[in-house]
């Protein structure tokens, strides 16, 4: 198992995923960096991605889409926002529209994946999952987002805790 | 069932986003933990809080479009009730997140001893 920890916070929306690898970065890189490769880990076995559109420049574009078991195909965009190879990737990550256009319908997320080696031919990943639509983001900065936002976590177990209390009183 | 899980995936973005935007604020989570009984209308809840009720009905909407709160009619009265499985919900969102890169990160693995193989 190459995944190394998960570290989640519900409330600030965030997942960061590390793992390791027995490669050098510019291997883990080219995962990324080359779109034959991408296809064959960004889509589950029963959905495969192919990637239509590769460009990972600043302001560049990844375009795709996935072909279910019913011959469905869901289609997805990547916004590149920083990039620095072998090391950086910074993408906003959604679901688009039959003409490759933006599904407002879903909110973005934004990955930023980080390599760096780490010795002995290893080379740790990690990738930051942001979650946000803009004005749930203006939301959630306007009222601070470390206090309000660790709170909301403590207070989803609480509430889910006196339920729990109440239904054995009950 | 692939298919049920890439359904789940898109789903999850989208809920998850309304859910914790919808929790993001103080008010908000005082209404979900208030409305557990469900027994007060909006107007009665507007008394808790130092703001006017049209502002305490906008937090009620926020909340009743995530799905964290409902409406019932109880008589003549509407009182407002928390959907406790959409807060739950919020708790498995990034468990089924964490999981799909996971996959993915197998897959990547997969793949590097895949080309070491063909090297060597």
């Amino acid at each position: 198992m190459t995944v190394i920890a998960v570290r989640k916070d519900p409330a600030a929306l965030t997942m960061i995923l590390e793992a390791e690898f027995d490669a050098p970065a510019e291997r883990v890189w080219q995962l990324w960096a080359d779109p034959r490769q991408l296809e064959r880990w960004w889509g589950p076995p029963a959905y495969p991605a192919t990637i239509t559109s590769h460009d990972l420049r600043v302001g560049g574009r990844v375009v795709y889409h996935m072909t279910g078991p019913e011959g469905d195909q869901p289609k997805g965009y990547w916004e590149i926002d920083d990039v620095e190879p072998p090391r950086r990737l910074v993408f906003r990550d959604g679901f688009a529209n039959d003409d490759g256009t933006p599904n407002t319908e879903f909110p973005e997320s934004t990955a930023r994946v980080s390599i760096e080696e780490v010795g002995r031919g290893k080379t740790r990943m990690s990738i930051e999952s942001i979650f946000a639509s803009a004005e749930a983001m203006e939301q959630m900065l306007a009222m601070g987002m470390e206090e309000g936002l660790k709170q909301a976590a403590g207070q989803i177990d609480a509430i889910l805790a006196e339920d729990r209390g109440a239904v054995a009183e009950g | 069932m692939l298919y049920n899980r890439i359904v789940v995936s898109v789903q999850t973005v989208f809920d998850h986003d309304r859910i914790f935007g919808a929790l993001a604020d103080t008010t908000r989570r005082d209404i979900v933990r208030r409305a557990i009984d469900g027994r007060e209308g909006v107007a009665q809840l507007a008394e808790h809080y130092p703001m006017s009720f049209a502002a305490v009905q906008k937090h009620v909407a926020i909340l009743e479009r995530a799905g964290l709160v409902t409406k019932e009619r109880i008589g003549r009265r509407k009182v407002v009730h928390t959907n406790l499985e959409g807060l739950r919900m919020a708790r498995r969102l990034l468990d089924q997140y964490e999981e799909l890169w996971c996959e993915r990160i197998n897959r990547m693995t997969q793949l590097i001893s895949e080309t070491k193989e063909t090297h060597q």
